[in-house]
């Protein structure tokens, strides 16, 4: 077994053996891009820029394919992968992740923390209007925070809030935060499309119906079932948008979308699965990015036997990540530890067990008193993404050698989650969200009072340190570190066994330029999109 | 005694008008189609509480994980969950009946709205299925009729067995794949559009998927049409007609075809079911906003009363189309007219 070096994680790129690059060239010479972009750099791959006046198409009504129907328009609640994106554009927040996930201003022009870490002040921007042309002032940040707050709305960013004790407007356009503990992440945390902010008098049934916001594009006509139609913003305080319309259109099986993109149909489409990719050959550009969305085997060390460190370390040793990644998701991925994020990236290499090693997995058994094999039982989901079930049996086998009969329980989506809510399982094969932010990524996980904490299955006192510390610490290098320990601390106690980041692959066709793939699989780019001609 | 007799004359009349009442075809018939109904309301209504999940675990995912209990309170008493089920189900039964099919908080629109837009899309489908099955099938299964074992009739079955063989998830996969890719032709792939948007676009969106199904269909009509002809062809009154010096196509169409269409109508009739099944799967691929998408969409966010009232519409329309086939088949043949 070949070390796989510990190599930073690029921004996304074309995919280079692929045949797509070459095409891509062609894409990018018309767009007037630097050829060099062709050669498969690793720099964040956008589908071109700086599009001389005259190619600009007259036609600016992008299409976008998804699989399923967006499923709620409360910036609040909203969950789902389309809902989200869909909103990312129409709703703005007080700060915002540019192209490589760093915090930059939006709403807010900028904002400070006081030295004793307990009073945020953020600085609106002035002369950003809402749809309906009433002007937003503090008031309307103080007012959707409170309601975020409040139980009944059921604001899935109320826990991200959690450190905030009292909010107030200081005046017209400064927002002054009170905490009742430090937090560094609340600038990351309220970039999160679950904090958008709202006019201060909006009346929740009418915005789900006519959303009222500060993005650069609005609400122009919704088809139940069928499509969604964004028109851009002519007031929108950023620069662009350079389309006039974008369509979300509902095409829910994948090779539809696959014909309807090789046909021109669509201009635009995600995917997870690398066969897909695979198969759009001509005419069609395929962003590969790698996401900071992680493949995990999630060990609740509450249950027995896994409450027993040596059981997990076992595991650890015995599970060669490598040939799950490519075995499972051919290859297409990195090995990562804990943290995915460009900032805080964990060195997988520096793990107790960086390659399988099977005696050392024999002797923590043999420690933890099951020389003899133990039985184990892991959930998986078998619709939802594609890998699950074979990440599943792959780690099935590899754990046969040290004696671990694990059985798999393949539950359809609905019932995984279920299982996985209530905190009802040993074992779970996972892929979970990453967030820029490593506190936002795992502190509602493993703190002792973290909403996720019972299904997390772990906690001590030195990880709720290390948070608290992390939180406090408005040092950056120094944060960092803290960070860093935390990840050394996951792995050494084999909390988890983290396996992989894949990537997504954004198909565009001919034609798309200036939109950049994000690791969290923004659609935010939609707003630098143009439409050249071809 | 006056006061006996009137009990006894009572009861009796009673019973006569019931005794006609249960005896009437019609009557026989509608009371079925209720209980039918209200048998697939009860069965849609246990199937989807027996699912794992609701609607918040739907709509959250595994952020649901993260909602505290206070959340979680509010959130079932928006979806209306809080309820005992029996109150749920006579609640959504009682809307039913006055119209309301209920609401949809995904779409934010009432369940009626959704699918005035989705049946005319779903009936479409079906008509033109069935027109695209018996334009292929009668034709081949009289073909095949006309010389038995002979290599026309191998022809004729061949390709009925072809369209019962091959599933037609893979022919639609395959056909749209196909010409996406040859002749760069998608028009599935443009945006829905209704007949009275864009005819032409709406026909060509409504082709190929009613090609696939439409062949699949015609299969069984093709040999229901193939037995039915050589089984009147024998018949007695043929004889008769061609001694009487009928000329053949005369006796080929009006009474050979007419009398051997009672079991091909009955037939086509059965296999609207399989159509409305198959629709759901041709409105996935060609990306058709029927009713199957409907039911899919609603059944992915857990909206009991979009499933419900959606299946409950799809039972209907199979109902009414077996009360259509048989009044179709009264009129063709004069002997069933006759009970």
């Amino acid at each position: 077994m070949t070390s796989t070096p510990h190599t930073p994680r690029p921004g996304s790129r074309l995919r280079s053996p692929r045949g797509a690059a070459l095409r891509a060239c062609a894409v990018f010479s018309v767009a007037a891009l630097a050829l060099a972009s062709c050669g498969g750099s690793s720099e964040p791959a956008e589908s071109g820029d700086e599009v001389p006046e005259a190619a600009v198409a007259e036609d600016q009504d992008l299409v976008v394919a998804l699989t399923t129907d967006v499923d709620n328009l409360l910036p609040w609640t909203a969950t789902q992968f389309q809902a989200t994106n869909v909103l990312r554009n129409i709703y703005g927040t007080l700060t915002e992740l540019d192209h490589d996930l760093e915090v930059v201003p939006g709403l807010a022009e900028d904002w400070e923390i006081s030295d004793d870490g307990l009073t945020a002040t953020f600085h609106l921007r002035e002369g950003v209007t809402f749809f309906d042309g009433t002007e937003l002032t503090a008031e309307d940040v103080v007012a959707s925070f409170e309601a975020i707050q409040d139980p009944d709305t059921a604001a899935a960013a109320a826990t991200n809030l959690a450190s905030v004790e009292s909010i107030e407007a200081t005046d017209d356009h400064t927002v002054t935060m009170n905490l009742s503990t430090p937090d560094t992440a609340l600038f990351s945390k309220v970039a999160l499309g679950n904090a958008a902010i709202l006019p201060a008098d909006a009346d929740l049934e009418e915005l789900e119906t006519e959303p009222n916001g500060t993005g650069p594009f609005s609400l122009s006509e919704r088809v139940a079932n069928d499509s969604l139609t964004l028109e851009a913003n002519p007031d929108y305080w950023g620069e662009g948008p350079q389309l006039d319309t974008v369509e979300f259109r509902v095409i829910p099986d994948e090779s539809a979308i696959v014909s309807a993109l090789q046909a021109g149909s669509v201009h635009m489409a995600t995917f997870d699965d690398p066969l897909v990719a695979d198969t759009i050959g001509a005419g069609v550009e395929i962003l590969e990015t790698p996401q900071l969305t992680y493949h995990v085997l999630q060990l609740r060390a509450d249950e027995e036997p896994l409450d027993d460190v040596n059981v997990r370390r076992a595991l650890a040793c015995t599970i060669d990540r490598q040939e799950v990644l490519d075995s499972a998701a051919m290859g297409a991925g990195e090995v990562v530890g804990p943290f995915t994020s460009p900032a805080h990236l964990s060195d997988p290499g520096s793990r107790p067990c960086p390659e399988p090693d099977l005696d050392r997995a024999e002797e923590y058994l043999a420690e933890a008193g099951y020389e003899d094999g133990l039985e184990l039982s892991a959930i998986v989901m078998s619709d939802g993404y594609s890998t699950a079930v074979a990440e599943g049996e792959t780690i099935q086998a590899q754990l046969a050698q040290v004696g671990i009969d694990l059985s798999l329980e393949v539950l359809e989506s609905g019932s995984y989650v279920d299982r996985w809510v209530d905190a009802d399982f040993t074992l779970a094969v996972a892929r979970n969200a990453g967030n820029p932010d490593p506190d936002v990524t795992y502190g509602r996980y493993f703190r002792s009072d973290g909403n996720f904490n019972e299904v997390a299955g772990y906690r001590s006192d030195a990880l709720d340190e290390l948070f608290e510390q992390g939180l406090a610490e408005t040092d950056e290098e120094a944060r960092a570190e803290i960070y860093e320990e935390i990840s050394d601390y996951l792995e050494e106690q084999a909390v988890w066994i983290w396996l992989f980041a894949g990537y997504e692959y954004t198909a565009l066709t001919e034609g798309v330029s200036g939109y950049t793939a994000m690791a969290n699989s923004s659609m935010q780019g939609l707003r630098e999109a143009v439409l050249v001609d071809h | 005694m006056a006061h006996v007799t009137k009990n006894h004359r009572m009861p009796q009349k009673k019973g006569a008008v019931l005794h006609s009442l249960r005896s009437s075809p019609t009557v026989r018939r509608l009371v079925g189609a209720l209980g039918t109904l209200f048998g697939v309301a009860i069965t849609v209504f246990v199937m989807l509480r027996a699912l794992p999940g609701d609607q918040i675990t739907a709509a959250y995912g595994i952020e649901a994980a993260g909602l505290t209990e206070e959340q979680r309170e509010t959130l079932r008493a928006y979806y209306g969950l809080d309820q005992p089920l029996i109150v749920q189900f006579f609640t959504w039964l009682g809307n039913v009946v006055t119209g309301n099919l209920g609401y949809s908080s995904r779409t934010n629109q009432s369940v009626l709205e959704m699918t005035l837009l989705s049946l005319p899309v779903t009936l479409q489908l079906a008509v033109l299925s069935i027109l695209v099955a018996l334009l292929i099938g009668i034709p081949l299964g009289m073909l095949s009729a006309s010389r038995p074992n002979a290599a026309r009739d191998w022809l004729g079955q061949g390709i009925g067995l072809a369209g019962l063989g091959v599933p037609n998830f893979l022919l639609a996969t395959f056909l749209l794949g196909l010409a996406a890719q040859v002749w760069g032709f998608n028009p599935n792939g443009l945006g829905y559009a209704s007949p009275w948007e864009n005819l032409w676009l709406n026909l060509q969106q409504m082709m190929m998927p009613s090609l696939v199904l439409g062949f699949a269909v015609a299969a069984p009509v093709m040999r229901t049409t193939r037995t039915a002809v050589l089984e009147v062809r024998s018949l007695d009154f043929i004889r008769t007609a061609k001694a009487k010096g009928v000329p053949p196509r005369r006796l080929r169409w009006s009474h050979i075809l007419r009398n051997a269409l009672v079991p091909v109508v009955t037939m086509t009739g059965m296999q609207f079911g399989f159509l409305l099944g198959g629709a759901v799967v041709m409105e996935q691929i060609f990306s058709l906003p029927g009713l199957g998408r409907q039911v899919l969409l609603g059944m992915n966010q857990q909206e009991y009363a979009v499933v419900q009232s959606t299946v409950l519409v799809i039972a209907l329309l199979f109902v009414i189309v077996n009360l259509l086939t048989d009044l179709l088949y009264r009129k063709i043949d004069p002997r069933v007219r006759a009970d």
